[in-house]
């Protein structure tokens, strides 16, 4: 019967408590009742309890920490947390980080990128963004890993210490913070942004459809409702045109890479057209190299190729529009997994997931670094 | 005019989704959940006046235990005149799947012995938390979902499970379960999220039916 006994059998008279495990009920009860045992019930349910101190303890982690040591890189974090672990990291490296506000969102959220640099003023550069799709959580999360990483790794990493001796590195943890609030509050699976154009009762537009580059054309919906509607015009976004704004006052990025899942794939210009890019070779050679640095770690399996061939036309999308401007090494991944959990991916592969990226983002800025252009 | 296709063109993944999500729905059970791992091979043909046909060699694995897999051939034909026709599939399994006599029982008379009628919702949660008493529970939704995404799929689509929002156990009077799921799909070439309710049959040994089921609306709270 698998009884498991909290208070074993002493002899008559005394009292025994048990736990019971489900199939095992009605026997043990007809076996009672048979012998003339009495016996109460004093749990009904011994999971509901222990689901609820599961919940209890979560709740009692989510009090801000002290540092980011404390900080628990394996769960998932609110926009407070993530927006408070910035300037925790920020206080505690001042040398090396500092935190920009690019923008605010449509509800008026400040959006802000870190800036990791060893000096010198504007440097050649490198862009991550993460969570630009409010849904894809592992990308958020993956992205205050990839900030702590930094500062770990800054001195005693050669790859990524040589990487900061020439160029900044910058980091948009919350891309999307409307969309992000919502995903928290109101619908897990939220994709767009939070804003209302004239004419729709519907809300929210792509930001990976938003961009200047073949807007509005096929692989993009006209329909507010949609999850790929493009918008009223390009750039109609403001965390579009933040960023948008920044990379052309910046003026000297190399590197650009915008995070995404899931799907596993590494993926580089164009989704507009299928002409492919005149860096095509190359840029398919250092998503090869990417892609085996991030399976040496765990094993993960990813696809790799032009946005067109490998998922589908998509237009107006974000690194269609930075390869135009001649940032050469533009790249999206889409991250794990493959469709088991999907935007659900559990907590526990937060960490492996962003070690293993990290891994193929250092061979993209390390490529850069290596042929200045 | 056949034509060989690269395993990973998107053509090819679609019409193998699909094929796996029938697989699914007409070996899974409670213990056993099946899902794509790889295309090994594609070709693609029209056929006259029907559509294009797909033949597939896929790698199939146990959503549960990934390092279980089985080889599959497939057939995929959509019928391109006509939406209301499922596309055609057939399949052969290479070898054997693993047996989930057992756990299927246990979960049976788990079901069977409860007095109140099961309630859940939100599986996997927004942490991707599946509780191991719910694990059953999710691979029947995911399972019975093989044939929503069969009877719904054309070239321009790809399925993926998303997740459980509810489900309500129906008492029976006869040896079958049954639960009223509200699942949502992820049409990823849309990126839609839809909801689906699908009434599900369940016996260890006549296997899984969705004997109803219908699109949602999407919820007012957009």
């Amino acid at each position: 019967l698998q009884l498991d006994f909290w208070l074993a059998p002493r002899g008559p008279g005394y009292p025994v408590d048990v736990r019971v495990p489900f199939p095992s009920l009605q026997p043990l009860k007809a076996h009672l009742e048979a012998n003339g045992v009495s016996y109460s019930i004093m749990i009904e349910d011994v999971q509901a309890l222990v689901d609820d101190e599961r919940t209890e303890m979560l709740r009692g982690r989510r009090r801000l920490p002290l540092s980011t040591n404390t900080f628990d890189y394996a769960t998932y974090h609110n926009l407070d947390e993530i927006y408070a672990f910035m300037d925790l990291l920020v206080a505690e490296n001042p040398n090396l980080v500092s935190k920009l506000e690019i923008g605010r969102s449509t509800e008026n959220r400040p959006i802000y990128v870190l800036k990791f640099s060893k000096g010198g003023p504007n440097r050649p550069a490198v862009w991550i963004d993460t969570g630009i799709h409010s849904r894809e959580w592992v990308t958020q999360a993956s992205g205050v890993w990839f900030a702590k990483k930094i500062v770990l790794d800054h001195e005693n990493d050669e790859g990524l210490a040589s990487i900061l001796d020439k160029m900044d590195i910058f980091l948009e943890i919350v891309t999307n913070p409307d969309g992000f609030a919502f995903t928290q509050t109101q619908n897990r699976m939220w994709r767009k942004t939070r804003s209302r154009h004239s004419g729709s009762n519907c809300i929210g537009v792509d930001p990976n459809r938003n961009w200047d580059a073949g807007f509005g054309g096929p692989g993009a919906s006209k329909n507010p409702c949609s999850e790929t509607y493009h918008g009223p015009y390009a750039n109609s976004e403001p965390e579009v045109k933040a960023i948008v704004d920044f990379v052309k006052n910046h003026g000297n990025i190399k590197a650009f890479v915008s995070i995404h899942s899931y799907s596993q794939l590494l993926l580089y210009p164009y989704g507009y057209t299928s002409t492919p890019v005149p860096d095509q070779k190359e840029l398919h050679q250092v998503s090869q190299k990417a892609v085996a640095a991030l399976s040496s770690l765990y094993g993960t399996k990813y696809k790799y190729g032009s946005i067109i061939t490998t998922i589908y036309q998509a237009s107006g999308g974000t690194i269609d529009w930075t390869y135009n401007q001649g940032i050469k090494y533009s790249f999206t991944f889409e991250l794990r997994d493959t469709g088991r959990y999907g935007f659900l991916l559990p907590a526990k592969q937060i960490v492996p997931t962003a070690q293993e990226t990290w891994l193929a983002l250092k061979v993209i800025m390390l490529h850069a670094r290596d042929h200045p252009y | 005019s056949a034509m060989e296709l690269p395993p990973s063109h998107h053509r090819a993944n679609r019409a193998a989704a699909l094929a796996a999500g029938y697989v699914c729905y007409r070996r899974g059970s409670p213990g056993r959940g099946l899902r794509l791992r790889t295309v090994r091979r594609a070709g693609r043909r029209d056929i006259d006046g029907v559509g294009p046909k797909y033949h597939l060699e896929l790698v199939l694995e146990d959503i549960v235990d990934e390092d279980s897999t089985v080889n599959c051939t497939a057939e995929v034909l959509y019928h391109l005149g006509n939406k209301n026709i499922a596309p055609d599939v057939q399949f052969t399994i290479e070898g054997e799947l693993k047996n989930t006599d057992e756990a299927d029982n246990i979960f049976y008379s788990q079901i069977k012995s409860l007095e109140k009628e099961l309630v859940a919702e939100n599986i996997p949660d927004s942490h991707g938390h599946v509780s191991p008493e719910m694990e059953p529970i999710r691979l029947l939704a995911w399972v019975a979902s093989g044939y929503v995404m069969w009877q719904n799929s054309t070239e321009n689509t790809k399925f993926q499970f998303a997740q459980i929002k509810h489900v309500k156990q129906v008492k029976r009077s006869d040896e079958y379960l049954e639960f009223d799921y509200m699942i949502l799909l992820h049409e990823m070439v849309s990126q839609e999220i839809i909801p689906w309710q699908m009434t599900v049959l369940w016996h260890p040994q006549h296997g899984v039916q969705v004997t109803q089921d219908s699109r949602q609306p999407k919820h007012a709270s957009e």
